[in-house]
């Protein structure tokens, strides 16, 4: 066995597999702030008080900040390498080339992470700095609800999120496969689990600007 | 029935290459691609004009000789089934066919239809093996084997190394050709020994050769003609982890 052995990182699996534990990071964090962002339906007691908890330990916000940070950066990395690596591994493309098996979902996951990378500056300018919010304020309900009012916001929201559905559907099933979880005898679960998780994000997420563009939920 | 012929030319590695053009007419639908490649070439040589080079050896399917993409599909778009064995009745009378070499920085362009997989055979020597004594053969059922193992690993070895899941992979990927090798070998208990320095070799000369970064498209998967799964690579994954986890 001559060849040089690599390290870990030093390989495209040993990447992916830092892709995944990030992804799955980041998917944590996806899944809890659209837990959270449900609480809207509660009133504005429950949300502003949710959200006033978060902040309430400086700490523990920015350790969980930080986490979600470093998860990102080391996600993105990871992506580029992998991404150079197979741009340069055909430098010559095929005239025709058909597909039978990969999804749409798979195509876009590369684009996806740029195009979900810029909303998310948007996104925290919009609801955590607020410099592009119209009206911003400490009262958090008020600012979701005064956000999602100006359509042209809340669709682009939607189909930002859209992005991310596609991304964790993608993602979730690869993470799966790249751990090496993936058995004839239970191969369908995974994908189940990725179908499933990756449209409850995206339901629960659409839900907030759709209801405040209904007007089911209004400023106080 | 007949065709038209759109088939890549290419002198060497150094030439850039471009599609002739040829006219296939009169030919059978039973013939196979392989079969008819050889008339239209037949009759490139009666009339002076130099043939196109491809790849063939044992026409049955079993050698791995044979590949091209045909109309987008590597080994064309029958599914599990290599170039020789598909037939010209798959395809509509009057159609255009699009034949190019299975692309990929790691196979270069020999001539024409034909490329170097040598890459392969790298990545094979790097571990694909187990060592032992040679002699007379062990006798048979002396190392028991349950028969879910030994049917996985059976699956994983019908591999027949011809490149068609670097040439549908989106990526130029080899993750289904090594996990093979790898999943192979790591179904029986004679490949438990090398078990770890295996997958840590094979993985690196298959980096090595430059080969792209599988993104789970399992456009492998479908153009297999061995129909090799994709648990084949999860199980080369599991198995790089654990080697990344010991020492
Ligand atoms: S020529 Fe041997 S597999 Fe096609």
């Amino acid at each position: 066995m001559a060849t040089k052995v690599m390290t870990f990182y030093g390989t495209s699996i040993g990447k992916k597999v830092v892709m995944a534990v990030t992804g799955f990071i980041v998917f944590g964090f996806v899944t809890v702030h659209m837990l959270g962002n449900l609480q809207v339906f509660s009133g504005p007691e429950k949300l502003n008080a949710y959200a006033h908890f978060l902040k309430s330990v400086p700490a523990f916000l920015w350790t969980f900040r930080g986490l979600i940070l470093i998860s990102a950066v080391l996600h993105i990395l990871a992506a580029t390498q992998l991404t150079l690596q197979s741009w340069s591994a055909r430098p010559q493309g095929y005239a025709v080339q058909r597909y039978r098996e990969t999804t749409y979902a798979a195509r876009t996951v590369r684009w996806g992470g740029p195009i979900i990378g810029l909303f998310l500056v948007y996104h925290i300018l919009h609801f955590t700095t607020g410099q592009v919010h119209p009206s911003f304020s400490d009262n958090v309900y008020n600012n979701v609800v005064t956000g999602f009012a100006v359509w042209w916001v809340s669709v682009f929201y939607i189909v930002a999120v859209a992005f991310v559905g596609l991304h964790l559907y993608h993602g979730v099933w690869s993470m799966f496969q790249t751990v090496g979880l993936n058995h004839p005898k239970w191969n369908v679960w995974p994908r189940v689990f990725a179908v499933a998780f990756s449209l409850a994000v995206f339901a629960g997420m659409v839900s907030v600007p759709i209801a405040a563009l209904a007007g089911l939920v209004r400023p106080v | 029935m007949d065709f038209k012929l759109k088939v890549w030319r290419q002198r060497g590695a150094g030439d850039k290459g471009a599609f002739a053009n040829y006219d296939a007419k009169d030919i059978s639908p039973d013939t196979s691609f392989l079969e008819m490649l050889d008339i239209v070439n037949e009759r490139l040589i009666a009339k002076g004009e130099e043939p196109f080079a491809f790849d063939h050896d044992c026409r049955e399917g079993i050698c791995g000789t044979c590949g091209c993409m045909v109309n987008g599909y590597a080994h064309g778009h029958q599914g599990g089934t290599t170039l020789c064995q598909f037939h010209m009745r798959e395809f509509q009378d009057g159609e255009t066919i699009w034949i190019e070499p299975f692309r990929a920085k790691a196979f270069p362009v020999i001539r024409d239809l034909v490329v170097d997989r040598g890459a392969f055979d790298k990545i094979v020597q790097a571990g694909g093996y187990i060592s032992v004594r040679t002699g007379s053969a062990p006798d048979g059922n002396a190392v028991p084997v349950p028969k879910d193992d030994a049917e996985r690993s059976m699956d994983a070895a019908a591999c027949i190394g011809c490149g068609a899941c670097v040439a549908a992979c989106p990526n130029a990927s080899a993750m289904l050709f090594t996990s093979g090798k790898i999943a192979q070998f790591a179904r029986l208990p004679q490949g438990q020994p090398e078990r770890i320095d295996r997958v840590r070799h094979m993985v690196a000369a298959m980096e090595q050769a430059g080969f792209g970064a599988c993104t789970n498209h399992a456009e492998c998967e479908a153009a297999c003609p061995k129909e090799l799964k994709l648990d084949c690579i999860a199980q080369m994954n599991r198995d790089l982890i654990k080697a990344a986890l010991v020492k």
